[in-house]
C-alpha cells in the first residue's frame, strides 16, 4: 500500500530539504519512492507543495484529494488550504507560524481565525507546534524544516537513529549538529 | 547503485553516460535543471546560449563536427528554435543530436499550454517521451542511437511532472563513442533549394523506417490485463492510469510518440472491447488512431486544458475517486509575489505612480502586473515588449508616446529584445524602453547570461555592456537609474517620456537573492511616529504588514532596501543605512 506525505508551505521556507531528507531515508529503508516538487514562478513567495510517496511500487508522482496520510505544513493557512488532500482520519503536523499572503497584506482579505480548531472539527488529527521557537532554541532559525521532520518521525516505525543518519547524509557538515538538535527538539 | 533522482537530472545523467560532448541551452521552467546538471560534468562542454535558436544551431554545429550534442528548452523555447529545427530534420546529423523540450501542462510557470508533440509531427523528427526518471536516463541513450542510425535529430519530450519529480534510477559509466570525422558534404548540409529538394524525399523515407522501429522497439510496449478496457497512453498519464487501474486493464504504453506504430495500435485495439486514449493537452495519439479507422474515445471524455491526475482519470473512466473534507470557507489565495528587496519593485512603483501604460515581458518582473502595483498591461512572449511598444506607438502616435513604456529583463533582452530595439532605432518610433538589469536570469533560478560576465560554471566570461550596445544602435538617450531610489526613477521616467526621441533607461540593481548581494539590517518601525496611513503598503512588499493600526516589518524577510522608508512622510521607517 502506497503511503503519501505532503509537505506544504510558502515558497522559500525550505521544503526542498525536508523532501530530500524523506526521500533519502525512505529509499534507504527499501521502499520505491517518488518525490514531486514545483520550481519556477510559484516559488516566489507563493503557496508551494511537495509530494512524497513510498511503498512497494509507486506510480503517480502526485498526491490527489483524499489521499494523503500526513500533511506537514510550514504555515497554518497552507495546512488549511490542503486539508482536503487528507485521507479520512489523516493527520496534519503544522508549524503555527502565520505568514500573511498578499491579499491579506493589501487588506483585500482577512487571515482566517481559529484554523487549527476548524481543522480539528473536520475530524483531522492536528499536531500543532511553534517550530520557529524550537528552531531558535536549536540555535538555527532556518531549521524549522528539520524541527517538522522531528515531529513527523513520531508517526513512523523507523528507528530514530535512521532519521539521524539521514540528516547527517543530507545537510552540509557544518550544519549537522544544529540540525540534529532541531530534529530532537521537534520529536520530543 | 540505486538512487533517487530528479527527472531532469536523470536525463542529464543519461546524456552524460551516452557521451554527450557539447551542450548549449537557454533556461526555461521546467527544463532548466537538465543543462545545470550537465554543467557539473567536467568532461562535457556546457553553456547558456542567449536564446534557444542559438542553442540549437550551436548543438547542430557540434553534431556537424562529429560529436554528440544536446540542447534543452521549454515548450515555448522550441517556437524560438523552430527555424533550425525544421531544416536540421532535412540535413540530418553527423554526431548524434538530441533536443529536450519540456511542456508545462497546468502552466505552473508558463504563458501558454502548447503541446510540443505537434513539432515532432510537423518537423518529422522522432520524439521519445519518458514516464519517469529511469526512462529519462535510458531514453537519452536510446535517442543518440536512433539519431545516428537514422541520420536525424531526436526530440525528448519532458513535462513538469516528469521533469520535477524524483524517482529511482540506476546509473552506469560514461561511454564516449568514437567521434565521427567531419566530411565536406554540400548536398547534405547546404540547404539551398536544389539540395533541399533532394533531402525532402530522404526525410519521408526516414519516417517510414522510423515507423518500423516504432513497431519493434521496446520503447512501446503492451501490458495485457482485463480486455474490457484498453488504454493507449504515455508520459505522466501512464502513471495516473497505473495508479488507478494497476494490472486490471490492458495498456499500450508509448515511449515513442512520433512516429506512431500503426500495426501495434491495430493489434492492441483488436484485443480489447473498448479503446480509450489518455493523453494530456491535444488529441494527437487519438486523432492518429481514429485516422487508422479505429473506434476510440479520448477528448470526448477528457479535457484538453490543464493537467491530469489519478482522481481525474478515475472519475472519467468510472473508477473509485478519493475525496477529502475541506474547510467550509474560502481561504485567501497566496499568489507568488516579488521578493522583499526585489529591485523591480521600486521601478514598478514609479511606473504605477506616473500612470504609465506598461508593455511587459517574460520574467520575475511579470509579477509587476499583480496587485497592489497592477503596473503591467501586456505580456506575450520573450522580447515582445520592445517590438510591441513600437507598433503601439506607430498606431497611436503622440497619444501613447508620452505615457507608454516597454519593460524587459537583462536576460530576456539578450534573448530577443535586441532585434526589437534595432527596429525602434531603424524605423524610428518615439518609444521609451526600460531594461530591468538585475544581473541574472531570475525566474528560472539564477542562470548567468551574456550581460553578467560569468559563464554557466561561474567562471569569468565575455560581458556585453548594455549602454554601449544601445548607443551603438544609435540611441542618444541612454541612462542608468538605481531602482531603490524612487525619486531618481520618477525623474528618469518623466524626462524620457517627455523626450521627443526614443530612449533607453537601464534600471540596474542585482537580484536581492544573489549570494554576493550584501543586505542592510532589517528596517525598524518607530511606533510613536507611525500613524498607520498605509502609504508603505502600496509597495506590496511581503515584509510589511499592518497590525493593530501600525506598520510591522517581518525581520526574517526584510533586507533593508529602504524603499518603503522613502514613502513614509512621518519618518517612521528607519534603520536601513545604519
Amino acid at each position: 500500500m502506497t503511503k503519501n506525505i505532503m509537505i506544504v508551505g510558502v515558497g522559500g521556507q525550505g521544503s526542498l530539504l525536508a523532501s530530500k531528507l524523506l526521500g533519502h531515508l525512505l529509499l534507504t529503508e527499501g521502499y520505491d519512492v517518488k518525490v514531486s516538487e514545483v520550481h519556477g514562478m510559484s516559488q516566489r513567495g507563493g503557496s508551494v507543495v511537495t509530494y512524497v510517496r513510498f511503498g512497494e511500487k509507486v506510480y503517480s508522482p502526485i498526491i490527489d484529494k483524499g489521499e494523503a496520510d500526513v500533511i506537514v505544513s510550514f504555515e497554518k493557512l497552507e495546512a488549511a488550504r490542503y486539508a482536503e488532500y487528507l485521507k479520512p482520519g489523516g493527520r496534519i503536523v503544522v508549524n503555527t507560524q502565520q505568514i500573511d499572503p498578499m491579499p491579506v497584506i493589501t487588506g483585500a482579505a482577512a487571515y482566517p481565525e481559529d484554523l487549527i480548531e476548524k481543522m480539528e472539527a473536520l475530524g483531522i488529527q492536528v499536531d500543532a507546534m511553534d517550530c520557529v521557537a524550537l528552531a531558535e532554541e536549536a540555535g538555527f532559525v532556518k531549521a524549522v524544516n528539520i524541527v517538522l521532520m522531528g515531529r513527523l518521525s513520531r508517526y513512523f516505525d523507523i528507528p530514530v537513529e535512521k532519521w539521524q543518519q539521514a540528516i547527517s547524509e543530507c545537510v552540509p557538515p557544518r550544519f549537522i549538529e544544529l540540525n540534529q538538535k532541531a530534529f530532537l527538539l521537534g520529536r520530543q | 547503485m540505486k538512487q533517487l533522482m530528479l527527472g531532469n537530472k536523470a536525463l542529464a545523467r543519461g546524456l552524460y553516460e551516452a557521451g554527450v560532448s557539447v551542450v548549449s541551452s537557454y533556461p526555461g521552467t521546467p527544463s532548466t535543471e537538465v543543462t545545470e546538471e550537465l554543467a557539473k560534468f567536467d568532461e562535457v562542454y556546457s553553456e547558456w546560449a542567449p536564446n534557444e535558436k542559438v542553442a540549437m544551431e550551436t548543438a547542430f554545429g557540434a553534431s556537424l563536427a562529429g560529436k554528440r550534442s544536446f540542447c534543452g528548452m521549454k515548450h515555448v523555447g522550441l517556437n524560438v528554435a523552430a527555424d533550425p529545427l525544421f531544416t536540421c530534420s532535412y540535413t540530418g546529423v553527423n554526431g548524434g543530436m538530441v533536443i529536450c523540450v519540456a511542456d508545462d501542462a497546468g502552466m505552473h510557470s508558463s504563458q501558454n499550454e502548447q503541446d510540443s508533440r505537434h513539432y515532432a509531427e510537423a518537423a518529422k523528427i522522432p520524439m521519445l517521451e519518458p514516464a519517469d526518471s529511469s526512462e529519462a536516463l535510458a531514453f537519452a541513450k536510446k535517442a543518440y542511437e536512433i539519431s545516428e542510425a537514422f541520420d536525424t535529430p531526436v526530440l525528448i519530450k519532458m513535462c513538469t511532472r516528469i521533469a520535477h519529480s524524483q524517482s529511482v534510477v540506476e546509473t552506469s559509466e560514461r561511454v564516449v563513442p568514437k567521434p565521427k570525422p567531419y566530411v565536406k558534404n554540400i548536398a547534405k548540409y547546404v540547404m539551398s533549394p536544389a539540395n533541399a529538394i533532394r533531402r525532402h524525399p530522404f526525410v519521408e523515407e526516414r519516417t517510414l523506417k522510423l515507423k518500423e522501429l516504432a513497431e519493434t522497439s521496446d520503447l512501446n510496449w503492451v501490458e495485457m490485463g482485463g480486455t474490457e478496457l484498453g488504454i493507449i497512453t504515455s508520459s505522466t498519464s501512464y502513471q495516473y492510469v497505473k495508479e488507478v487501474f494497476g494490472d486490471t486493464v490492458s495498456i499500450l504504453k508509448l515511449g515513442m510518440v512520433f512516429p506512431l506504430p500503426d500495426q501495434k495500435i491495430r493489434d492492441f485495439a483488436e484485443k480489447v472491447d473498448r479503446l480509450v486514449v489518455v493523453e494530456e493537452l491535444d488529441p494527437i495519439i487519438e486523432n492518429h488512431v481514429r485516422a487508422l479507422g479505429i473506434q476510440v474515445s479520448g477528448k470526448d471524455l477528457f479535457p484538453i486544458c490543464g493537467e491530469y491526475s489519478q482522481n481525474m482519470v478515475a472519475s472519467v473512466l468510472g473508477a473509485e475517486v478519493h475525496e477529502g473534507k475541506k474547510l467550509g470557507e474560502d481561504l485567501p489565495i497566496r499568489p507568488p509575489v516579488m521578493c522583499a528587496g526585489c529591485p523591480h519593485r521600486g521601478l514598478f512603483f514609479a511606473l504605477a505612480k506616473n500612470k504609465c501604460t506598461v508593455l511587459g515581458d517574460i520574467g520575475c518582473y511579470t509579477l509587476g502586473a499583480a496587485a497592489p502595483l497592477n503596473a503591467m498591461e501586456m505580456t506575450l512572449c520573450m522580447g515582445a515588449s520592445i517590438s510591441a511598444i513600437h507598433g503601439f506607438n506607430k498606431a497611436l502616435g503622440e497619444e501613447s508616446e508620452g505615457k507608454t513604456v516597454a519593460v524587459i529583463g537583462d536576460s530576456t533582452f539578450m534573448h530577443s529584445g535586441m532585434t526589437g530595439l534595432a527596429n525602434v532605432a531603424y524605423n524610428q518610433s518615439n518609444s521609451t524602453i526600460i531594461i530591468l538589469d538585475n544581473s541574472i536570469t531570475g525566474m528560472t533560478g539564477h542562470q548567468q547570461n551574456p550581460t553578467t560576465g560569468y559563464n554557466i560554471k561561474g567562471d569569468p566570461a565575455g560581458k556585453i555592456d548594455l549602454e554601449s550596445l544601445c548607443r551603438a544602435m544609435g540611441y542618444q538617450r541612454v541612462r542608468v537609474v538605481d531602482p531603490y531610489d524612487l525619486a531618481a526613477c520618477d525623474t528618469a521616467i518623466k524626462e524620457e517620456l517627455a523626450a521627443k526621441e526614443a530612449s533607453v533607461i537601464i534600471s540596474r540593481r542585482p537580484c536581492a537573492l544573489l549570494k554576493y548581494v550584501k543586505h542592510n539590517p532589517p528596517l525598524v518601525v518607530n511606533t510613536d511616529k507611525c500613524i498607520g496611513c498605509k502609504s508603505c503598503m502600496r509597495l506590496g512588499c511581503p515584509a510589511i504588514s499592518i497590525k493593530n493600526g501600525k506598520a510591522v516589518i517581518d525581520n526574517t524577510l526584510c533586507v533593508g532596501c529602504g524603499v518603503c522608508s522613502q514613502l513614509c512622510r512621518f519618518g517612521a521607517l528607519g534603520g536601513a543605512k545604519e
